[in-house]
């Protein structure tokens, strides 16, 4: 007989308030791939750890610039994450073209998280199934956040978030205190690299699957992959 | 072919009963208009007018203009219209031409002012505030998308203020064409033949009104209002005056005269109205 599940939608809450699609959501992103965030006063870097699905094939992209100042690295769904990175770009010219003025953190990260919850209270379609690392630099300095498909929107100093984050948590959590006040950008992502190195188990990282962003009040958002990446190994 | 719907032939009025002729005429619910002409007409002329909007640039600031009236064709209608209008905590933005359209601007204003708030949470009047840079972007943006939908708002705008992080002065002007351009003086319309030139007399180049004093800017203003007032029939003795400085913010007079005029040469002059030659 036919018996509700209460996970077939968003709409029905279970008998203990909860809502499994939600908690599904985040589910998704436990499964990708592991990437760090970390901000010190003046910069923010993002490092992620590429998969590629088998020996053959490219690596799937890690880290979406979406404007001069602005940009995420992601775990969970990609195709969700490329949503929203068109979104983020959309938003993010509209607002340059209209006021002349670049988008503040604040506000793209209020329009996401519109964007997010809504998908929490409709019956059609599903929340989003990925993470996000959000860096940039505003009128207010550099910004660090942590996106969720539940539509929450945290502003944080450090952050890891997918497959085994745990290891990097606890090294920034070890760390914040050091990391805060540095002033060179290459020590900043060092500390970036070393904490991924804490999340990997059979993996080792080279230039093939390390990615690393970076943003800050003296430079743009700039991807760092392959090749440039070499030294901070 | 032929789109007339009564030449396209009849089924049976024994089958179908006699047709229906309202359906042919029947309004295109797409053209909300009622009164028989079949096509949407935009506004063509301004109805109730402000005249000249007058600026200029000085070394920590901008002072503008305009006076307080709004003139119905040629009858001075309304006294006591403002059309100076404070945006934030360092711009002000002057209006003239159409006035219902400036009433219009002036509710897409408050939104503006309302969303920046929103948007920005406690650093909307700090680090994210207003500048007039934005506001003019905006305001030149909407005009230009007005004109598109061949429905301009009838006016030309003065965007005045300093920039509250580096103090500079700003001034820049757009029209109903979303025409837009800047100067260190500007004016619009009847301003535009008469006070420039004295205006520009002071402040020839951006170097030249970095150099000018408040003093000097205010009383270039206050000749060219005194001029206007001469020459332009649609102007007031009664204006506004704004001073956007640095330092001191925004000072805002709303009610200044024309002062020290001399009419002794107008007995001399001839050819107009009843006056015996």
């Amino acid at each position: 007989m036919f018996r509700n599940n209460y996970d077939g939608d968003t709409v029905t809450f279970s008998p203990t308030g909860r809502l499994f699609q939600v908690e599904y959501a985040s589910e998704a992103i436990k499964q990708g791939s592991v990437t760090i965030g970390l901000r010190s006063k003046k910069h923010v870097v993002l490092v992620g750890l590429k998969r590629n699905e088998d020996k053959l094939s490219s690596y799937q992209k890690k880290i979406i610039k979406c404007d001069s100042h602005l940009g995420f690295s992601l775990a969970g769904l990609a195709p969700d994450a490329r949503i929203l990175a068109n979104y983020m770009k959309q938003q993010a010219s509209y607002n340059d073209m209209v006021y002349g003025k670049k988008i503040n953190l604040n506000k793209l990260s209020e329009l996401l998280a519109l964007k997010a919850q809504k998908t929490t209270q409709t019956y059609s379609g599903r929340p989003y199934g990925v993470g996000l690392l959000i860096a940039g630099v505003d009128n207010l300095g550099v910004h660090l956040l942590e996106f969720q498909p539940t539509g929450n929107v945290t502003e944080l100093y450090g952050a890891s978030i997918g497959a085994r984050s745990q290891g990097g948590k606890t090294y920034l959590e070890n760390e914040f205190e050091n990391y805060l006040e540095i002033e060179d950008l290459d020590e900043l992502i060092a500390h970036g690299v070393k904490a991924l190195k804490q999340t990997l188990k059979d993996e080792t990282l080279d230039i093939a699957n390390l990615s690393i962003g970076v943003v800050g009040e003296d430079i743009d958002f700039t991807i760092l992959e392959g090749k440039h990446v070499e030294k901070y190994l | 072919m032929n789109h007339d719907p009564y030449s396209w032939g009849r089924p049976s009025d024994a089958m179908y009963g006699q047709y229906n002729n309202a359906i042919a005429n029947a309004p295109n619910t797409l053209e909300h208009h009622s009164s028989g002409s079949n096509f949407n007409e935009n506004t063509t002329r301004p109805i109730v007018t402000g005249t000249s909007v007058i600026a200029i640039k000085y070394k920590t600031g901008v002072v503008i203009a305009a006076d307080n009236l709004a003139s119905y064709g040629s009858l001075l209608r309304f006294q006591g219209i403002e059309r100076l209008h404070k945006v934030g905590k360092t711009t002000v933005v002057g209006i003239s031409g159409d006035v219902s359209d400036m009433q219009h601007l002036l509710t897409i204003l408050d939104q503006l002012e309302m969303e920046n708030n929103y948007d920005n949470d406690e650093y909307s009047d700090n680090v994210d505030e207003l500048q007039p840079s934005y506001i003019f972007e905006y305001l030149a943006n909407l005009m230009y998308h007005r004109r598109s939908k061949m429905n301009p708002l009838w006016n030309a705008l003065i965007v005045s203020g300093v920039d509250s992080k580096t103090g500079k002065p700003f001034l820049e002007y757009v029209n109903l064409l979303g025409v837009k351009y800047a100067s260190p003086s500007i004016a619009t319309g009847f301003g535009s033949h008469l006070a420039i030139p004295l205006l520009r007399k002071l402040a020839d180049s951006e170097e030249e009104a970095a150099e000018l004093t408040l003093e000097q800017a205010k009383k270039g203003i206050k000749d060219s209002m005194k001029v206007l007032f001469y020459r332009d029939t649609r102007s007031s003795k009664n204006y506004s005056l704004a001073v956007i400085d640095k330092d001191t913010g925004i000072a805002y007079d709303n009610n200044v005269d024309v002062e020290d005029m001399s009419w002794k040469f107008a007995k001399d002059i001839t050819g107009y109205g009843t006056q015996r030659v």
